[in-house]
């Protein structure tokens, strides 16, 4: 009596989802590829990352594209519909995320060839963790697994106190080096979008949450 | 209802407080059992019906909507070897007891089918048959109920100018609308629908589902339906049936959006047929 009568349907989620990874892993790519022009004054890979984001964007339309013309056709309810919305919502994310690698990158190309005021140790780390995270929660997504999701949003606590901290010391540098005052601010700059990276991975985390459950969390509380 | 008319004025309450008092649930259903014969094709349900409120069944061919359906106004009586058991409480009566009369009950609980089912005469007089048969005989008041009826029934401005053209000259959208109105003629408290636009096109459709939402206003409103959007659209409750037992009854928003069994989520969500 039980038997799959939706192969069609469930062919094209599985679609949509493989879509979403792909485009979670060019956001992913492009924020490291971002980090390293940044450590590396690389600035021509800091251009490419600029030039790269219509990409994400593009996938983030046709991910919204084939979702809507999903609910509009197959009239989708409870899981399914919760997976449509999540689509909708986990893309808007990624697409965040690769503005993030934009941004980033531009702050890559303020800071061009000068010398960096301090050797960069605690922006990597704190870049690290929020991977991590990043990882995580679309590991999460991947296998639908609250616990997973869980795990992922415990660490934006740490990324958000290493915010408050890497910020507080970056200032006390500007009365010392005037002259690399752009520099620091930049580098501020880095630390924020670092910071919301972490809570756009949070924010995905909490779609697969509620994907398998049904509910709000704020994991983030 | 003349207990209840004596337990207000006795509670010493005005209308307004009263209707605020009233419990909320038209009907109560308790371990209601219905053979056809020996076979077992309802067992055990038990379900509060709530007032003014669509209540939306659910559920694969053969699991015993129907049958549920038509024991409420007893139209299972006029089939051969059906018997029901257990007890539907509308106000203080058990509808399922041996001295109810059913005609009377029928003009509480009115009924309309999947398939239109106009009688051959004139639009009028679907709406007035059953109102003469009853000894309602003067022209001004069965004018004035014509018209109620049919503006209720959203179809009086359809007709107006052809109350005496046959009910079959309508379209099937407009046959159902008139079989909606034929019931409503007869001031019920609760409305059955089988399935009532199964057979219509899409605007029909979507025509007689918004008369459904509107009449709850005024009464108490039960539908069969295999369309999940259709349900979804129109009822506060919902109720999957599945084998003639009750598998799941809440919110009908709770149903679409996160069904607490799975046997519902798989058919609501297509899954199983
Ligand atoms: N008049 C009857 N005599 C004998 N058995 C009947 C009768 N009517 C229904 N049944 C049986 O009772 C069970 C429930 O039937 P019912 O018509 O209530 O189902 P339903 O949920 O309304 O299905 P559908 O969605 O197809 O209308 C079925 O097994 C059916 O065969
Ligand atoms: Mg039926």
């Amino acid at each position: 009596m039980f038997m799959n009568t939706r192969s069609n349907f469930d062919e094209s989620l599985k679609e949509l989802k493989s879509m979403q990874l792909k485009m979670a892993g060019e956001a992913e790519t492009a924020i490291k590829n971002a980090m390293l022009a940044l450590l590396n004054q690389d600035i021509e890979l800091a251009h490419s990352v600029i030039n790269g984001d219509n990409v994400i964007d593009d996938l983030e339309y046709e991910i919204h594209e084939k979702a809507l013309m999903l609910i509009a056709r197959q009239s989708p309810v409870a899981k399914d519909l919760r997976r449509l919305h999540v689509a909708l919502r986990v893309s808007s994310e990624v697409e965040r995320l690769g503005d993030i690698a934009v941004n980033i990158a531009k702050s890559a190309v303020h800071i061009g060839n000068e010398k960096h005021v301090k050797e960069l140790i605690d922006i990597p780390h704190m870049m690290e963790i929020a991977l991590e995270m990043l990882t995580d929660a679309i590991t999460a997504f991947y296998s639908e697994d609250s616990a997973m999701a869980q795990k992922c949003a415990e660490k934006d606590d740490q990324v958000d106190k290493m915010f408050g901290e890497l910020v507080q010391e970056l200032l006390t540098y500007i009365p010392q080096n005037p002259d690399f005052t752009n520099q620091i601010i930049q580098l501020a700059f880095v630390c924020r979008f670092i910071e919301r990276m972490a809570d756009h991975s949070t924010n995905i985390a909490e779609n697969v949450v509620y994907l398998e459950t049904g509910k709000r969390y704020n994991l983030n509380a | 209802m003349v207990t209840a008319i004596k337990e207000r004025i006795t509670l010493d309450v005005t209308a307004q407080e009263y209707r605020e008092f009233q419990p909320e649930h038209i009907l109560t259903v308790k371990n209601l059992e219905i053979f056809y014969g020996e076979k077992r094709a309802v067992n055990g349900i038990s379900m509060d019906i709530g007032k003014n409120n669509v209540t939306a069944l659910i559920g694969p061919s053969g699991c015993g909507k129907s049958t549920f359906l038509r024991s409420i106004n007893r139209m299972n009586d006029l089939i051969p070897g059906a018997r029901a058991e257990g007890e539907i409480l509308y106000e203080d009566l058990n509808i399922l007891s041996d001295d109810i009369n059913v005609v009377a009950l029928r003009k509480e609980i009115g009924m309309v089918f999947q398939k239109p089912n106009p009688f051959p005469k004139s639009i009028y007089e679907n709406i007035t048959h059953a109102l003469k048969f009853a000894g309602m005989k003067k022209k001004s008041v069965l004018d004035e109920i014509v018209e109620e009826s049919l503006q209720k029934a959203a179809l009086w401005d359809e007709v107006k100018d052809r109350l005496h053209k046959s009910a079959l000259s309508l379209s099937g959208g407009q046959q159902q609308r008139l079989c909606i109105a034929r019931t409503i003629a007869m001031k019920p408290t609760v409305i059955l629908l089988d399935e009532p636009s199964s057979a219509l096109d899409p605007i029909s459709n979507a025509k007689v589902e918004d008369l459904i939402v509107d009449l709850k206003k005024d009464y108490s409103i039960i539908i069969v339906t295999h369309n999940m959007q259709q349900a979804s659209r129109i009822s506060d409750k919902t109720a999957f049936f599945l084998s003639g037992d009750l598998i799941e009854y809440d919110d009908t928003e709770k149903i679409f959006t996160n069904p607490s069994v799975q046997k519902t989520e798989e058919y609501i969500s297509g899954r199983f047929g």
